[in-house]
């Protein structure tokens, strides 16, 4: 976990309000499109450009597992639950429904809550460093498996089981919902 | 243009692959090399499957299209192209036009990461592995997606049915790389998830993953060789496209040159889970016995062999040539038989140039353990019958998965049997 390097920076501005337009555009789509199948496509979009952020944060392990779990399993199965359903009804229904000024006024909430903390936590620094301070891009994965699992260091062994925990209470409660006798 | 040239030269003597040595020159030549390298794959795939499914079934396969149907694939490839491409008219235009590609992309870009020797590969990750998994697994949005736009029934349940099963099996592939990765972490340098560092780990400890723990690794491997097949919705796991019941499947309404982006994707998919299977579990680019059979003689000896393959092939070609029809007609097909047996023969004599044996000799050994692989894909596609789906789930989650399960926890405490057994003697002593 020690050796602490200066990595070239990967965050550059041209990758970052690349990957950051991807992400807005494919954000809009998901809740624009009446087409649920377009939708989702577009979703899927928006969480691989969050793995691209993800690397360049110098994370190659959560990017990896965001593309297995988000984009290549949870879609994979939102996609399959979609396409039981009748797309022509749908098309004729508004995708709106009344909260939408509600929504407004929370997403504005989030977003001002972040600029906030953005700009207090980090004063006078720059938007892109030449170069940051972080572990090198090889000790991602290892530094993971020790703050999860190491003896000393593994602080958050106990949030990891409860979590999984928490999946497996949700599987039993959908097989028990589906199931009438089991 | 000075410093063209030295940023070009400045790679070649390194000990390391492109992507780690940043040199973008090389990379893009690496990946060209792999992209032309699978693509002729696939190509020696399509002939070969043909006649080895002919000879298995009695019969002679391609003949009329060159000698022995040598030029079977390119005349296909050119009817693919000629013919009309044809999109259904209830379709979802976008997505049908998108869905190939996204397979096209998913089964290509894996190749990133697959270690052919420890400096040929295009980059080496330190999340090697997931990558591949995580790659391969975007496959399925495509397979889905152009299901369901193709606005049809067949491709319909073809989608459904491989989504499911894709989904299924990824589940039981993962615990059996995991079981792999568990492996890398009795090597003196820690756990690894790099596809490089896998074999190295391999090397270092003197057995490959195979057959360590005698039976327990075999068994890992088998899930992962019965994973990878119904991942690649190969017979006998191909209700994807069970042409008896579905006509093609989820490429039902695809044509001309969309469906063969779609056959393209699937023999490199093929292609890429075997060079999993292989890094993994047989030792990645390793010669046989590397560790026993060490020395200069050897070394010697198993350098030749790539050379030595390629002049068995040349003499097959030649042996084939003299027994040949002796008739007008076939004295085209004779010459070009010879012509390929001398091109073979030429390769095989450059590959015993002493600085290309060196440098080839492990693309060598990784390509023949794929190929290994491919054959046997083949041979299951001619010897099983097909499941039915609730065999198929039966076996995923029932058998794959408990068996997984409990192999992971039963290598963990054979692993550490050592400190376990010293904890006992430790909770007794007091």
């Amino acid at each position: 976990m020690n050796p602490v390097t200066v990595n070239p920076p990967v965050a550059t501005p041209f990758f970052f309000y690349g990957t950051a337009a991807v992400m807005i555009i494919g954000g809009i789509l998901v809740i624009t499109r009446k087409n649920a199948v377009h939708s989702a496509l577009a979703l899927i979009t928006t969480l691989l450009a969050q793995a691209a952020l993800y690397l360049m944060l110098y994370a190659p392990f959560v990017a990896g597992v965001q593309i297995i779990l988000y984009a290549g399993g949870i879609m994979v199965l939102f996609l399959f639950v979609i396409m039981l359903i009748s797309i022509e009804r749908q098309e004729k229904e508004r995708p709106f429904n009344k909260q939408w000024l509600v929504g407004i006024v929370a997403a504005a909430a989030l977003g001002g809550l972040l600029i906030a903390v953005y700009t207090t936590t980090t004063k006078g620094a720059v938007l892109f460093p030449e170069g940051r301070v972080s572990y090198v891009e090889s000790q991602n994965t290892q530094g993971i498996g020790a703050l999860l699992f190491n003896q000393t260091t593994g602080m958050y062994m106990f949030a990891f089981e409860i979590a999984s925990l928490l999946l497996l209470v949700a599987i039993i409660g959908a097989v028990v919902m589906a199931k009438k006798r089991i | 243009m000075h410093e063209l040239v030295q940023y070009i030269t400045s790679y070649l003597g390194s000990d390391q692959t492109p992507g780690a040595a940043g040199n973008i020159f090389w990379a893009v030549v690496y990946v060209l090399l792999v992209f032309v390298g699978l693509s002729i794959a696939v190509i020696c795939m399509n002939w070969l499957e043909r006649k080895i499914l002919a000879h298995m079934q009695v019969r002679l396969g391609p003949m009329r299209v060159g000698p022995h149907g040598l030029l079977q694939p390119i005349a296909d490839a050119l009817k693919l192209l000629l013919k009309e491409d044809i999109i259904p008219e209830g379709a979802d235009k976008v997505v049908f036009w998108i869905a190939p590609f996204i397979v096209v992309l998913a089964a290509f870009t894996v190749f990133v990461v697959v270690p052919f020797g420890p400096t040929h590969a295009i980059t080496d990750m330190n999340i090697g592995v997931l990558f591949m998994l995580g790659v391969s697994s975007l496959a399925v949005l495509g397979i889905v997606t152009a299901g369901w736009a193709s606005n049809s029934h067949y491709p319909l349940i073809g989608a459904l049915r491989s989504s499911a099963q894709m989904v299924s099996y990824e589940v039981a592939m993962g615990l059996a790389v995991v079981w792999a990765i568990m492996m890398t972490s009795m090597s003196e340098q820690g756990g690894t998830l790099s596809m490089i560092g896998i074999v190295q780990a391999q090397q270092q400890q003197g057995i490959w993953f195979l057959f360590k723990f005698f039976p327990l690794g075999i068994i890992a491997f088998g899930i992962f060789a019965i994973a990878m097949v119904a991942e690649t919705n190969r017979a006998p796991f191909d209700l994807p496209e069970a042409e008896s019941e579905l006509t093609a499947g989820f490429h039902t309404e695809y044509s001309g040159f969309r469906w063969s982006l779609f056959f393209l994707a699937e023999y490199s998919a093929m292609i890429a889970v075997s060079s999993i299977a292989v890094t993994l579990w047989m030792g990645g680019w390793l010669r046989p016995f590397p560790n026993l059979l060490s020395g200069p003689t050897w070394d010697l000896a198993f350098s030749l062999i790539p050379g030595l393959t390629f002049l068995f092939l040349a003499g097959m070609c030649f042996y084939n040539t003299v027994r040949m029809p002796k008739h007008p007609l076939f004295k085209i097909q004779t010459i070009g038989l010879a012509g390929f047996g001398l091109v073979l023969g030429l390769i095989g004599l450059v590959l015993f140039i002493p600085a290309v044996r060196v440098r080839v000799n492990d693309i060598f050994w990784f390509s023949a353990k794929v190929a290994g692989f491919m054959y046997l894909y083949i041979w299951y596609r001619g010897t099983f019958p097909r499941y039915r789906f609730d065999q198929l789930m039966k076996v995923g989650w029932k058998v794959l998965l408990p068996v997984g399960f409990s192999l992971l926890i039963l290598t963990a405490v054979v692993g550490m049997r050592t400190e376990l057994w010293a904890q006992v003697q430790e909770a007794l002593r007091r």
